[in-house]
Protein backbone atom coordinates (compact mmCIF):
# COMPACT_ATOMS: atom_id res chain seq x y z
CA UNK A 1 0.00 0.00 0.00
CA UNK A 2 1.46 3.31 -1.01
CA UNK A 3 1.76 5.82 1.77
CA UNK A 4 -0.36 8.93 1.33
CA UNK A 5 1.58 12.06 0.45
CA UNK A 6 1.64 14.53 3.29
CA UNK A 7 -1.25 16.91 2.55
CA UNK A 8 0.40 19.75 4.49
CA UNK A 9 3.37 19.72 2.10
CA UNK A 10 1.58 22.00 -0.40
CA UNK A 11 1.76 24.92 2.04
CA UNK A 12 5.55 24.89 2.28
CA UNK A 13 7.17 28.09 1.11
CA UNK A 14 10.05 27.80 -1.33
CA UNK A 15 12.59 30.56 -1.81
CA UNK A 16 13.31 31.72 -5.33
CA UNK A 17 16.14 34.16 -4.80
CA UNK A 18 17.39 36.19 -1.82
CA UNK A 19 16.65 39.91 -1.81
CA UNK A 20 18.14 41.51 1.30
CA UNK A 21 19.83 40.38 4.50
CA UNK A 22 18.55 42.24 7.57
CA UNK A 23 20.35 41.50 10.86
CA UNK A 24 21.17 37.93 9.90
CA UNK A 25 17.68 37.18 8.59
CA UNK A 26 17.57 36.30 4.95
CA UNK A 27 14.60 38.01 3.27
CA UNK A 28 13.96 36.12 0.06
CA UNK A 29 11.53 36.34 -2.82
CA UNK A 30 9.35 33.27 -2.22
CA UNK A 31 6.49 31.66 -4.08
CA UNK A 32 4.14 33.31 -1.57
CA UNK A 33 5.56 36.68 -2.57
CA UNK A 34 5.24 35.78 -6.23
CA UNK A 35 1.56 34.87 -5.92
CA UNK A 36 0.88 38.05 -3.95
CA UNK A 37 2.47 40.06 -6.75
CA UNK A 38 0.42 38.02 -9.21
CA UNK A 39 -2.80 38.84 -7.33
CA UNK A 40 -1.98 42.55 -7.36
CA UNK A 41 -1.02 42.49 -11.05
CA UNK A 42 -4.21 40.60 -11.98
CA UNK A 43 -6.34 43.05 -9.99
CA UNK A 44 -4.62 46.05 -11.52
CA UNK A 45 -4.91 44.60 -15.01
CA UNK A 46 -8.62 43.88 -14.51
CA UNK A 47 -9.53 47.25 -13.05
CA UNK A 48 -7.23 49.50 -15.08
CA UNK A 49 -7.66 47.59 -18.32
CA UNK A 50 -11.43 47.46 -17.98
CA UNK A 51 -11.87 51.15 -17.18
CA UNK A 52 -9.25 52.49 -19.61
CA UNK A 53 -11.88 53.27 -22.28
CA UNK A 54 -14.44 54.79 -19.87
CA UNK A 55 -17.27 54.20 -22.29
CA UNK A 56 -20.79 55.36 -21.54
CA UNK A 57 -22.05 52.03 -22.83
CA UNK A 58 -19.71 49.66 -21.00
CA UNK A 59 -17.81 46.88 -22.71
CA UNK A 60 -17.98 43.43 -21.22
CA UNK A 61 -14.88 43.89 -19.05
CA UNK A 62 -15.96 47.36 -18.00
CA UNK A 63 -19.30 46.03 -16.78
CA UNK A 64 -17.45 43.40 -14.73
CA UNK A 65 -15.48 46.20 -13.08
CA UNK A 66 -18.64 48.25 -12.58
CA UNK A 67 -20.46 45.27 -11.08
CA UNK A 68 -17.61 44.69 -8.63
CA UNK A 69 -17.60 48.37 -7.67
CA UNK A 70 -21.38 48.44 -7.19
CA UNK A 71 -21.24 45.21 -5.18
CA UNK A 72 -18.68 46.57 -2.73
CA UNK A 73 -20.33 50.00 -2.58
CA UNK A 74 -23.72 48.44 -1.73
CA UNK A 75 -22.07 46.26 0.91
CA UNK A 76 -20.52 49.31 2.60
CA UNK A 77 -23.69 51.42 2.39
CA UNK A 78 -25.82 48.68 3.94
CA UNK A 79 -23.43 47.95 6.84
CA UNK A 80 -21.59 51.19 7.60
CA UNK A 81 -23.89 53.79 6.07
CA UNK A 82 -23.03 56.64 3.71
CA UNK A 83 -20.12 57.78 5.94
CA UNK A 84 -18.47 54.45 5.31
CA UNK A 85 -17.92 55.27 1.65
CA UNK A 86 -14.60 56.94 2.50
CA UNK A 87 -13.33 53.46 3.34
CA UNK A 88 -14.30 52.14 -0.09
CA UNK A 89 -10.69 51.99 -1.37
CA UNK A 90 -9.63 49.93 1.66
CA UNK A 91 -12.58 47.54 1.60
CA UNK A 92 -12.42 47.20 -2.19
CA UNK A 93 -8.69 46.43 -2.14
CA UNK A 94 -9.05 43.89 0.65
CA UNK A 95 -12.01 42.21 -1.03
CA UNK A 96 -10.44 41.97 -4.48
CA UNK A 97 -7.07 40.88 -3.12
CA UNK A 98 -8.58 38.07 -1.03
CA UNK A 99 -10.93 37.07 -3.85
CA UNK A 100 -8.20 36.87 -6.50
CA UNK A 101 -5.81 35.15 -4.08
CA UNK A 102 -8.45 32.53 -3.21
CA UNK A 103 -9.36 31.90 -6.84
CA UNK A 104 -5.76 31.75 -8.06
CA UNK A 105 -4.97 29.36 -5.20
CA UNK A 106 -7.62 26.95 -6.50
CA UNK A 107 -5.75 26.45 -9.79
CA UNK A 108 -4.00 23.07 -9.48
CA UNK A 109 -0.26 23.27 -8.71
CA UNK A 110 -0.51 26.95 -7.81
CA UNK A 111 0.01 28.36 -4.34
CA UNK A 112 -2.75 29.71 -2.10
CA UNK A 113 -1.42 32.71 -0.20
CA UNK A 114 -4.54 33.03 1.95
CA UNK A 115 -3.63 29.65 3.44
CA UNK A 116 -0.68 31.37 5.12
CA UNK A 117 -1.76 32.82 8.48
CA UNK A 118 0.85 35.57 8.20
CA UNK A 119 -1.00 36.98 5.17
CA UNK A 120 -4.50 36.85 6.65
CA UNK A 121 -3.26 38.07 10.05
CA UNK A 122 -1.59 41.06 8.38
CA UNK A 123 -4.84 41.95 6.61
CA UNK A 124 -6.89 41.51 9.80
CA UNK A 125 -4.45 43.60 11.86
CA UNK A 126 -4.51 46.30 9.19
CA UNK A 127 -8.29 46.50 9.62
CA UNK A 128 -8.04 46.29 13.42
CA UNK A 129 -5.59 49.19 13.70
CA UNK A 130 -7.49 51.22 11.11
CA UNK A 131 -10.58 50.89 13.33
CA UNK A 132 -8.71 51.94 16.49
CA UNK A 133 -6.75 54.82 14.96
CA UNK A 134 -9.64 56.20 12.93
CA UNK A 135 -12.03 55.81 15.88
CA UNK A 136 -9.74 57.65 18.30
CA UNK A 137 -8.91 60.33 15.74
CA UNK A 138 -12.54 60.90 14.80
CA UNK A 139 -14.26 60.53 18.18
CA UNK A 140 -11.51 60.88 20.80
CA UNK A 141 -12.46 59.31 24.10
CA UNK A 142 -16.06 58.87 22.96
CA UNK A 143 -14.70 55.95 20.94
CA UNK A 144 -14.58 53.95 24.18
CA UNK A 145 -18.37 54.14 24.39
CA UNK A 146 -18.07 51.20 22.01
CA UNK A 147 -17.36 49.04 25.04
CA UNK A 148 -20.27 50.36 27.12
CA UNK A 149 -23.61 49.92 25.34
CA UNK A 150 -26.07 52.66 26.21
CA UNK A 151 -29.23 51.85 28.13
CA UNK A 152 -27.62 49.13 30.25
CA UNK A 153 -27.82 49.40 34.08
CA UNK A 154 -24.54 50.25 35.85
CA UNK A 155 -24.43 46.88 37.63
CA UNK A 156 -24.64 45.09 34.29
CA UNK A 157 -21.98 47.39 32.79
CA UNK A 158 -19.42 45.86 35.20
CA UNK A 159 -20.07 42.54 33.53
CA UNK A 160 -20.56 43.73 29.98
CA UNK A 161 -17.57 46.06 29.59
CA UNK A 162 -14.93 43.34 30.14
CA UNK A 163 -16.79 41.04 27.77
CA UNK A 164 -16.99 43.76 25.11
CA UNK A 165 -13.29 44.52 25.47
CA UNK A 166 -12.43 40.83 25.20
CA UNK A 167 -14.56 40.38 22.11
CA UNK A 168 -13.03 43.50 20.56
CA UNK A 169 -9.51 42.17 21.13
CA UNK A 170 -10.44 38.72 19.81
CA UNK A 171 -11.62 40.21 16.52
CA UNK A 172 -8.35 40.13 14.56
CA UNK A 173 -7.79 36.56 15.72
CA UNK A 174 -11.14 35.24 14.55
CA UNK A 175 -11.08 37.49 11.47
CA UNK A 176 -7.77 36.10 10.23
CA UNK A 177 -8.24 32.54 11.47
CA UNK A 178 -11.59 32.17 9.70
CA UNK A 179 -10.18 32.86 6.25
CA UNK A 180 -6.93 31.00 6.85
CA UNK A 181 -8.56 27.90 8.34
CA UNK A 182 -11.26 27.70 5.65
CA UNK A 183 -8.76 27.81 2.81
CA UNK A 184 -6.28 25.53 4.58
CA UNK A 185 -8.89 22.93 5.49
CA UNK A 186 -10.30 23.03 1.96
CA UNK A 187 -6.94 22.46 0.33
CA UNK A 188 -6.00 19.70 2.77
CA UNK A 189 -9.31 17.92 2.12
CA UNK A 190 -8.85 18.21 -1.66
CA UNK A 191 -5.35 16.84 -1.37
CA UNK A 192 -6.51 13.94 0.85
CA UNK A 193 -9.33 12.94 -1.48
CA UNK A 194 -6.97 13.22 -4.43
CA UNK A 195 -4.48 10.94 -2.72
CA UNK A 196 -7.23 8.30 -2.24
CA UNK A 197 -7.40 8.02 -6.03
CA UNK A 198 -3.62 7.72 -6.27
CA UNK A 199 -3.59 5.05 -3.55
CA UNK A 200 -6.29 3.05 -5.37
CA UNK A 201 -4.27 3.01 -8.58
CA UNK A 202 -1.00 2.27 -6.82
CA UNK A 203 -2.48 -0.47 -4.66
CA UNK A 204 -4.84 -2.41 -6.95
CA UNK A 205 -3.58 -1.92 -10.51
CA UNK A 206 -6.23 -2.19 -13.23
CA UNK A 207 -9.11 -2.77 -10.77
CA UNK A 208 -7.88 0.31 -8.95
CA UNK A 209 -8.52 2.42 -12.04
CA UNK A 210 -12.25 1.81 -11.58
CA UNK A 211 -12.00 2.17 -7.82
CA UNK A 212 -10.25 5.51 -8.31
CA UNK A 213 -13.28 6.94 -10.12
CA UNK A 214 -15.32 7.27 -6.92
CA UNK A 215 -12.84 9.49 -5.01
CA UNK A 216 -12.22 11.37 -8.25
CA UNK A 217 -15.92 12.21 -8.59
CA UNK A 218 -15.94 13.24 -4.95
CA UNK A 219 -12.91 15.46 -5.54
CA UNK A 220 -14.70 17.20 -8.43
CA UNK A 221 -17.75 17.86 -6.25
CA UNK A 222 -15.47 19.09 -3.47
CA UNK A 223 -13.73 21.40 -5.90
CA UNK A 224 -17.07 23.03 -6.71
CA UNK A 225 -17.65 23.50 -2.98
CA UNK A 226 -14.19 25.02 -2.63
CA UNK A 227 -15.02 27.49 -5.40
CA UNK A 228 -18.07 28.54 -3.39
CA UNK A 229 -15.99 28.77 -0.21
CA UNK A 230 -13.38 30.91 -1.98
CA UNK A 231 -16.03 33.42 -3.06
CA UNK A 232 -17.90 33.25 0.24
CA UNK A 233 -14.87 33.74 2.44
CA UNK A 234 -13.71 36.76 0.42
CA UNK A 235 -17.22 38.19 0.84
CA UNK A 236 -17.30 37.41 4.57
CA UNK A 237 -13.84 38.89 5.09
CA UNK A 238 -14.95 42.09 3.36
CA UNK A 239 -18.31 42.36 5.14
CA UNK A 240 -16.68 41.81 8.54
CA UNK A 241 -14.23 44.57 7.62
CA UNK A 242 -17.23 46.82 6.93
CA UNK A 243 -18.88 45.89 10.23
CA UNK A 244 -15.69 46.60 12.19
CA UNK A 245 -15.17 49.90 10.37
CA UNK A 246 -18.76 50.80 11.25
CA UNK A 247 -17.71 50.69 14.92
CA UNK A 248 -15.05 53.31 14.31
CA UNK A 249 -17.55 55.49 12.44
CA UNK A 250 -20.48 55.17 14.83
CA UNK A 251 -19.29 54.03 18.28
CA UNK A 252 -21.65 53.81 21.21
CA UNK A 253 -24.87 52.34 19.90
CA UNK B 1 -1.16 5.34 26.41
CA UNK B 2 0.83 5.25 23.23
CA UNK B 3 1.35 8.90 22.12
CA UNK B 4 0.46 7.96 18.54
CA UNK B 5 -2.86 6.48 19.71
CA UNK B 6 -3.55 9.56 21.82
CA UNK B 7 -2.98 11.73 18.75
CA UNK B 8 -5.53 9.80 16.70
CA UNK B 9 -8.02 9.83 19.58
CA UNK B 10 -7.57 13.57 19.90
CA UNK B 11 -8.14 14.07 16.20
CA UNK B 12 -11.33 12.03 16.43
CA UNK B 13 -12.53 13.98 19.44
CA UNK B 14 -11.84 17.26 17.66
CA UNK B 15 -14.29 16.21 14.97
CA UNK B 16 -17.16 16.29 17.51
CA UNK B 17 -16.93 20.05 17.10
CA UNK B 18 -17.82 19.67 13.45
CA UNK B 19 -21.01 17.85 14.37
CA UNK B 20 -22.09 20.64 16.70
CA UNK B 21 -21.34 23.12 13.94
CA UNK B 22 -23.71 21.21 11.71
CA UNK B 23 -26.46 21.94 14.26
CA UNK B 24 -25.53 25.63 14.19
CA UNK B 25 -25.48 25.89 10.40
CA UNK B 26 -28.74 23.97 10.15
CA UNK B 27 -30.28 26.38 12.64
CA UNK B 28 -29.15 29.38 10.57
CA UNK B 29 -30.71 28.05 7.36
CA UNK B 30 -33.75 26.62 9.11
CA UNK B 31 -34.62 29.88 10.84
CA UNK B 32 -34.06 31.74 7.59
CA UNK B 33 -36.45 29.45 5.74
CA UNK B 34 -39.03 29.74 8.50
CA UNK B 35 -38.87 33.50 8.30
CA UNK B 36 -38.72 33.55 4.51
CA UNK B 37 -41.84 31.40 4.14
CA UNK B 38 -43.79 33.60 6.53
CA UNK B 39 -42.76 36.81 4.82
CA UNK B 40 -41.31 36.03 1.38
CA UNK B 41 -41.10 39.69 0.38
CA UNK B 42 -38.60 40.43 3.17
CA UNK B 43 -36.49 37.34 2.48
CA UNK B 44 -34.27 38.77 -0.25
CA UNK B 45 -33.15 41.63 1.99
CA UNK B 46 -31.85 39.23 4.60
CA UNK B 47 -29.69 37.17 2.24
CA UNK B 48 -26.51 39.01 3.31
CA UNK B 49 -27.25 38.28 6.96
CA UNK B 50 -27.90 34.65 6.06
CA UNK B 51 -24.50 34.30 4.42
CA UNK B 52 -22.83 36.13 7.29
CA UNK B 53 -24.49 33.94 9.91
CA UNK B 54 -23.59 30.83 7.95
CA UNK B 55 -19.95 31.85 7.69
CA UNK B 56 -19.71 32.78 11.38
CA UNK B 57 -21.23 29.46 12.46
CA UNK B 58 -19.29 27.41 9.94
CA UNK B 59 -15.94 28.91 10.98
CA UNK B 60 -15.92 27.01 14.28
CA UNK B 61 -16.38 23.69 12.55
CA UNK B 62 -13.46 24.58 10.33
CA UNK B 63 -11.43 25.41 13.44
CA UNK B 64 -12.03 21.96 14.89
CA UNK B 65 -11.23 20.37 11.54
CA UNK B 66 -8.01 22.35 11.60
CA UNK B 67 -7.18 21.00 15.04
CA UNK B 68 -7.78 17.48 13.75
CA UNK B 69 -5.49 18.10 10.77
CA UNK B 70 -2.81 19.59 12.98
CA UNK B 71 -2.90 16.52 15.22
CA UNK B 72 -2.79 14.12 12.28
CA UNK B 73 -0.21 15.70 10.03
CA UNK B 74 1.79 18.38 11.79
CA UNK B 75 2.40 17.44 15.43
Amino acid sequence: MAAAANPIEQFEIHEYFPVVNIAGHQIAFTDAAMFMVLAVVLTAALMLGATAGRRLVPTRMQSVAELLYEFVATMIRSTAGEHGMKFLPLVFSVFIFVLIANLVGLIPLSFSITSQIVVTASLALLVFFTVIIHGLWQHGFRFFKLFAPSGVPVVMQLLIVPIEIMSFLARPVSHSLRLFANILAGHVTLSLVGSFSAMMIAGFGVIGWFGALLPLAFAVALFALELLVALLQAYVFAILTCIYLNDSLHPGH
Amino acid sequence: MDPQAAKFLGAGLACIGMGTTAIGVASVFGQYLTGALRNPSAAAGQFNNLILGFALAEAFGIFSLLVAFLLLFVL
